[in-house]
């Protein structure tokens, strides 16, 4: 494996560097953020490597289960901050951020046990990188998939509500936004998983390519990757929905519009 | 032997600017609402349907509403919105309990329902929106100005229609209406709305009714 340097790191950043002078003189307004994002790459990567490397080295069930709980609270921030229309009050944190605590923990702590079985088997090496990854990809999907099925709820109210006034329950009312809702949380994944290795190379298998793994132990990692997302995501994606349709509708099965904020 | 129920009964109800509203609507009643656009009118028809919150309560033949599922209490009670919604492709996947009005009643024909949705003109739309609440069985009808986008024909084919129904079915309805002229045709009771409350009206041509 090729050791990076600080001079191989500040060649790139001289490319995202060269970059934002370009869009500058192009009177592009996007230099600004980019330099920005760049130097937030930098400093947030430094400090997880520099946790990580104090996590690995004392390995106690307690700082990985800290540093998951931060990880997971994160994510439930980016999923509520994605939504236009999101649920009012702490609904529209702790939905989201339920769902990918179901999901993403429970799928984690089921590959670490039954699949890799390292001992112990909260092995930092193991889990924190494994629950980023899931964390990661159910946070989009469940993040899609609960804009998609308020803004649909917001946009439909004339249908919904109509079908209720004919006597549908509120499970037949939504039922069609919901399976909606569903699809657009798990098509990346699907998408991803159907393009892989044609027209992609994932980013976790090039990685450890590059780091000098066997191609072939790569690719078995990669599948097992990419099958407990899909399996996260759709779990996440369905419970979030679940959640979020149950809380669109009151106990007298009304629809409750006013549940969400207006963006 | 003490007297039966009314058929729909309203105490106190609120919502919004709308009521105090106590109400009692006996089988075969026919009662008109008016009052000018933003007094509330939809918000009152909305409440009894139990589609938004409300203060106070609401019996159907006796039998409070919080007894009764809201699904089944919104079949017993059934509103037709000013605009009426569609959701499948075709007219005819809208009718899952069949039709209970010949459709040339309402000057309609049968093929319309084999048409896409899409093709229907908003006169279609409302007169078919009637016809799919109607197979619904509804002791109670709600009715959102019916009649709004309707020509002088075709509002009296509904309204002959609604007649019917109300009789063969032992039902009633509450109308919304702002056409005096239809508020004398159909109506046994009218009330005017104003600042929440239910004023009552003198019909002009109410001795035709008995």
């Amino acid at each position: 494996m090729v050791e990076l340097t600080v001079i191989d790191l500040a060649l790139a950043a001289s490319l995202v560097l060269l970059l934002a002078l370009v869009s500058l003189r192009l009177q592009s307004n996007i230099s600004q953020q980019l330099l920005i994002a760049a130097v937030r790459t930098a400093v947030q990567l430094t400090l997880i490597g520099l946790v990580l490397k104090v996590i690995f080295e004392s390995a106690s069930l307690g700082w990985v289960t800290l540093l998951s709980v931060a990880m997971l609270l994160i994510a439930g921030r980016e999923v509520m901050a994605r939504q236009e229309r999101r649920f009012k009050g702490w609904w529209g944190y702790a939905a989201g951020t339920f769902s990918m605590f179901l999901s993403s923990f429970a799928v984690t702590v089921f590959a670490l046990i039954v699949i890799l079985g390292e001992d112990p088997w909260y092995t930092p090496q193991y889990a924190i990188p494994l629950l980023g990854m899931l964390l990661g990809n159910t946070m989009n999907g469940i993040a899609i998939a609960l804009d998609r099925l308020t803004h649909a709820a917001w946009e439909q109210r004339q249908i919904i509500e109509a079908r209720l006034m004919l006597g549908e329950r509120w499970d037949e009312a939504i039922a069609d936004y919901r399976q909606q809702a569903i699809r657009s949380g798990m098509i990346p994944i699907i998408n991803a998983m159907a393009a892989a290795g044609i027209v992609s190379l994932p980013g976790m298998m090039t990685g450890q390519i590059l780091a000098g793994a066997p191609p072939v132990e790569a690719v078995k990692y990669q599948i097992l990757i990419m099958f407990l997302i899909a399996a996260g995501t759709g779990l996440g994606t369905l419970a979030a929905v679940t959640i979020g349709s149950k809380r669109l509708f009151d106990e007298r099965q009304r629809l409750c519009l006013d549940r969400l904020r207006h963006p | 032997m003490s007297k039966a129920p009314p058929l729909l009964e309203i105490k106190q109800l609120r919502r919004l600017m709308v009521g105090p509203v106590t109400l009692d609507v006996d089988v075969g009643d026919c009662l008109c609402i008016s009052g000018p656009s933003g007094s509330g009118k939809s918000l009152l028809l909305r409440s009894i349907a139990d589609l938004d919150p409300h203060e106070g309560s609401a019996r159907l033949n006796g039998k409070p509403a919080t007894d009764i599922l809201p699904h089944i209490w919104r079949v017993q009670v059934g509103m037709l919105p000013p605009e009426s919604a569609w959701w499948l492709p075709r007219v005819r996947d809208h009718f899952r309990n069949g039709i209970v009005v010949p459709l040339e009643r309402i000057g309609l024909q049968d093929t319309i329902m084999e048409q896409p949705v899409m093709r229907l003109s908003s006169g279609e739309k409302q007169r078919l929106a009637l016809i799919r609440l109607l197979s619904n069985r509804p002791r109670v009808l709600l009715l959102d100005e019916p009649t709004a986008n309707l020509d002088p024909e075709n509002t009296l084919r509904v309204e002959a229609v609604i007649t019917e129904y109300r009789r063969a079915h032992k039902a009633a309805v509450i109308w919304v209406s702002h056409d005096k002229a239809q508020v004398e045709r159909v109506a046994n009771r009218h009330y005017e709305i104003s600042h929440g409350e239910l004023v009552s009206q003198t019909i002009p041509g109410q001795q035709w009714l008995s």
